[in-house]
């Protein structure tokens, strides 16, 4: 395959950025979209050039860390991860164009790195359970109705990618809060935190810039792990209900 | 700041604002055009005056009158703030944003609220204004007299311009309603496998049904009062 890509380079976050346009032969359809980066890469570092700077890790859709904004969507045109994209979606001759996540609340440390510390920052806000030390408890002790399990275990599947974010025109982490606080709220473990997990989550959501939610649904659209929109609701009454219960006054 | 104030000021708050007001406006629009209505009647305007005057005089409906102002300045001024807050969100956009599968109508809430904002002035400027301080015309039925709202009606829509306006804010109101029929009640944490599809079958024949209803009242008189 023969393609044209326009990235976008920027030195450092306060550089001001520009596209660069590469072009790239000899792309393999069974290469991931990573791997065809590798190539771009062992290209300009041959030719003495600087290379272009992305996120990944696991490479295996499971972590998260991989971003790109590819020719308007995050992780491109299929529903997954940018690693798990090949380049059979795509078709010999085109020109692609790689952005980084764009957010306030994200931003850019270099060419297409952002840096999504602002979501560490809503998980440290109450995005845990306390376990008591001692023993290990019997894992099936507290017992737990299949569906709730089902459900918690789907909003557990979020990976913090920040796709949700990339893709709403608010650049609003609800999707992201929402499954989050959604996971522990469902199960009995959660419960002792679960009201200061709400109003913690969603101020320390507030704090670091993220948009609000018009409920366009581009986020469930976007997101690699199928996160749905049920998860936005669900955290709204809890923040609600906890507005109301909780003795913060 | 007091738990109320950081609630409401919160993004999740500030939606709920939204959400509260536009569902009252809809319900304000559900009685607005249920009692307009009446000018169908083909009475010369009776039915119509007394209702008229019904509104502005009874204590129970000032009350919701009072509500209604309230919710429309509420609605606006929250829909600034989020908006304002939403477009500081991302201060450097994307060089390229193909159409995503999301709605028209979702993605412009601003642009046809305000659209809608500019035909609420006029609106009440022509008639609400007229009812409570103009100088009306007045009509007897039975004995007691009337500001005869009806003609001040019958003649603004015998101007073209108007009823195109009327009909065309309307298109507006049903495109800001097919978002926001149903985005409200996922804003208010009402997302359940049970209501959720009859809310959004319900907000779908509400925001093509009023409008319609609204918007054929100036064609009506345009085509009948002439
Ligand atoms: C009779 C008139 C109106 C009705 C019935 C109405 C109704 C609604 C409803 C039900 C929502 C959904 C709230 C939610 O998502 O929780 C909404 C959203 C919205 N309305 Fe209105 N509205 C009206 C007029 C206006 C006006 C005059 C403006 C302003 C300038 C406006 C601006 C907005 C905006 C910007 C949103 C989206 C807020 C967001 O989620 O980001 N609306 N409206
Ligand atoms: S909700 Fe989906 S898109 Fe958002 S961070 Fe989690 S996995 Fe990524
Ligand atoms: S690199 Fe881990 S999910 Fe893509």
């Amino acid at each position: 395959m023969k393609l044209t890509l326009k990235i976008w380079r920027q030195k450092n976050a306060s550089d001001k950025g520009a596209f660069v346009t590469y072009p790239i032969d000899g792309i393999s359809t069974d290469m991931s979209f990573l791997e065809m980066m590798d190539v771009l890469n062992e290209e300009l570092a041959v030719k003495g050039e600087d290379p272009v700077h992305f996120d990944h890790d696991c490479r295996e859709g499971i972590c998260g860390m991989c971003s790109l904004y590819i020719n308007g969507h995050p992780h491109g045109p299929k529903q997954t991860t940018t690693c798990q994209l090949h380049m059979r979606s795509f078709s010999d001759g085109d020109t692609i164009t790689i952005e980084p996540w764009r957010a306030a609340a994200f931003p850019v440390v270099k060419d297409l790195v952002v840096d999504r510390g602002s979501f560490d920052r809503i998980i440290q806000a109450g995005g845990y359970v306390s376990v008591n030390t001692g023993g290990v408890p019997d894992a099936n002790e507290i017992p737990i109705p299949k569906r709730i399990a089902d459900e918690a275990f789907d909003s557990a599947t979020c990976i913090g990618c920040g796709a949700c974010v990339a893709a709403c025109k608010n650049a609003s982490a609800m999707l992201f809060t929402s499954a989050k606080i959604s996971q522990l709220a469902m199960l009995p473990q959660g419960q002792v935190e679960r009201m200061s997990r709400a109003e913690k989550m969603v101020a320390q959501m507030d704090a670091e810039g993220f948009g609000a939610c018009t409920n366009t649904g581009a986020c469930e659209a976007e997101c690699p792990k199928g996160i749905s929109l049920t998860n936005i609701a669900r955290m709204n009454r809890e923040y609600f209900s906890a507005s109301v219960k909780s003795e913060n006054v | 700041m007091s738990w109320v104030t950081k609630t409401l000021s919160s993004t999740i708050g500030r939606k709920l604002i939204m959400a509260l007001t536009g569902l009252f406006l809809i319900l304000f629009l559900t009685g607005h055009v249920s009692g307009n209505l009446l000018l169908f009647k083909g009475d010369g305007g009776e039915a119509f005056n007394i209702y008229a005057k019904f509104m502005t005089t009874n204590p129970a409906v000032k009350l919701l009158s009072y509500l209604t102002y309230i919710s429309i300045i509420g609605h606006v001024i929250f829909s600034i703030w989020l908006s304002k807050r939403n477009k500081s969100a991302r201060p450097i956009g994307y060089g390229v944003s193909t159409p995503p599968s999301t709605t028209v109508s979702s993605r412009n809430m601003g642009i046809l609220g305000t659209i809608i904002l500019i035909f609420i002035v006029v609106h009440m400027q022509s008639f609400w204004a007229q009812m409570h301080w103009g100088d009306l015309p007045v009509v007897t039925y039975d004995g007691e007299q009337y500001k005869d709202l009806f003609s001040i009606v019958t003649f603004a829509f015998q101007n073209e311009l108007m009823v195109i306006g009327y009909v065309v804010a309307m298109v507006f109101l049903a495109f800001h309603l097919s978002h926001g029929f149903a985005s409200a009640f996922q804003t208010l944490g009402l997302n359940h496998a049970k209501y959720s599809p009859a809310i959004s079958v319900i907000g779908k024949i509400y925001c093509i049904l009023v409008p319609i209803l609204f918007a054929s009242m100036p064609v009506y008189i345009y085509f009948t009062q002439s």
